[in-house]
């Protein structure tokens, strides 16, 4: 066959063989495909280690109790106990190296993602007892008046 | 000289070797199959819901956003809750102002654009809180659609996203039926929920489900016959959403209705 037809085959196959080399070097040797088969399995298995070492910030109220246990016995009294510290404290990490890098949330609207009364008869939320942020001493911070470690009227400050 | 018997007698045993199919001549190893017998369970996370614990306080999506490093004031989150208020008239009103991230604090609906809706206490037939996350579909449709291998569903079932490998086409964006994924603000890769992947894998609880004080919010092993959650599943009425997609959801929920879309 003529030289000229030969020639651009040539190009394409030096072309292909350049990309091949790439892939070879550049895809890593973990991504193919695994369990699921090629629909729902084709990745990079090194990636689900990448996901394991995400940071854990927020420890549960069982860490907060190592160092807080009188904070943690006498909250277990209260109807608050439901709640975990980190809820209104923020996340844990890092906290016991550098205290003041809690952002303690002590906000009326915290208070009322809850205690905001919501007439809703087939939800939960009609059981808590809660008032209309509009009419209770509205723009006031609900911790000048009430504990929320001591929610009952007794804890009223 | 073929005769006619011999021709059928060929014939018959030609049919009957075709038919065998291939499997028939593997050999079982029996090593492999006392590993499957007595290796560990396996696992495959599922999610339970009770709305009717659920008061939408919201703390879900606080952690949820705090623990994933999801800019906490973009409007965009892993996790959601949404209000559904029926009317005795029989209108739905549904909203999830920022994703409940600040909870419900007032009775009236967000309708967008800066407009509310009042409805009398009076009017209410019945109303809920439905939490949302990603269902992590056992057929997940996002997964189908990356056309890099970016996203794919771990052994466990969970479905992942590799950040690296994302080249932030959307597509998955897009064929989620649930509307779950987004565009991460600071890294631009698909970004959904993974049922807190780091947490689980270390014998923890999603941020989640450690936040919620009422218990709405549940996490189990669907293969650990012994596994609270589990249980539930599998002895209870739960129900899931969009069924009809094929998806196989594998978030359920107890309480839910035919408004919940």
């Amino acid at each position: 066959m003529k030289n000229h037809v030969w020639r651009p085959l040539f190009a394409v196959i030096g072309m292909a063989a350049v990309v091949l080399v790439i892939r070879a070097f550049y895809v890593p040797k973990d991504f193919g495909v695994h369990e699921r088969g090629y629909m729902y399995g084709w990745y990079r298995a090194g990636n689900i280690e990448d996901w394991k070492n995400v940071k854990v910030k927020y420890q549960g109220r069982e860490y907060c109790k190592t160092c807080h246990s009188d904070k943690y016995e006498s909250i277990e009294k209260t109807p608050h106990a439901i709640i975990q510290c980190e809820n209104c404290h923020g996340p844990a990490l890092g906290h016991p190296e550098n205290p003041a890098k809690l952002a303690i949330d002590k906000s009326r609207g915290l208070c009322l993602r809850c205690h905001s009364y919501l007439p809703y008869p087939t939800s939960n939320r009609a059981n808590i007892r809660g008032i209309d942020p509009d009419r209770h001493n509205a723009g006031i911070e609900c911790v000048m008046c009430h504990n929320p470690h001591k929610p009952s009227p007794e804890g009223m400050k | 000289m073929i005769n006619r018997r011999e021709f059928l007698k060929n014939t018959v045993k030609g049919i009957a070797c075709a038919a065998l199919p291939l499997a028939a001549f593997e050999i079982i190893d029996p090593k492999k199959l006392f590993a499957d017998k007595s290796g560990k369970p396996g696992v495959r996370w599922v999610f339970l819901i009770d709305t009717y614990k659920c008061v939408g306080c919201g703390f879900c999506v606080k952690a949820c956003k705090n623990e994933n490093e999801i800019p906490y004031d973009a409007n965009v989150t892993r996790t959601w809750v949404e209000r559904y208020v029926v009317t005795k008239d029989g209108q739905v009103f549904a909203d999830s102002p920022k994703g409940a991230r600040d909870g419900f604090a007032t009775p009236k609906i967000d309708m967008g654009l800066g407009k509310y809706q009042e409805i009398k206490n009076e009017d209410i037939k019945k109303a809920y809180f439905v939490p949302k996350l990603c269902n992590q579909c056992e057929n997940p449709p996002c997964v189908q659609v990356c056309p890099v291998g970016a996203t794919y569903q771990a052994p466990d079932g969970v479905v992942l996203v590799d950040r690296k490998w994302c080249i932030g086409c959307g597509y998955c964006i897009m064929a989620c039926p649930y509307g779950v994924r987004f565009f991460h603000p600071v890294y631009k890769t698909a970004e959904k929920c993974n049922f807190c992947y780091h947490r689980i894998t270390k014998g923890m609880k999603p941020a989640c489900v450690q936040a919620c004080p009422f218990g709405a919010r549940l996490i189990g092993n669907i293969k650990d016959p012994d596994d609270p959650v589990a249980k539930i599943i599998m002895t209870e009425r739960v129900g899931i959403l969009k069924e009809e997609y094929g998806t196989k959801p594998q978030v359920f929920y107890l309480g839910i209705d035919k408004e919940v879309r």
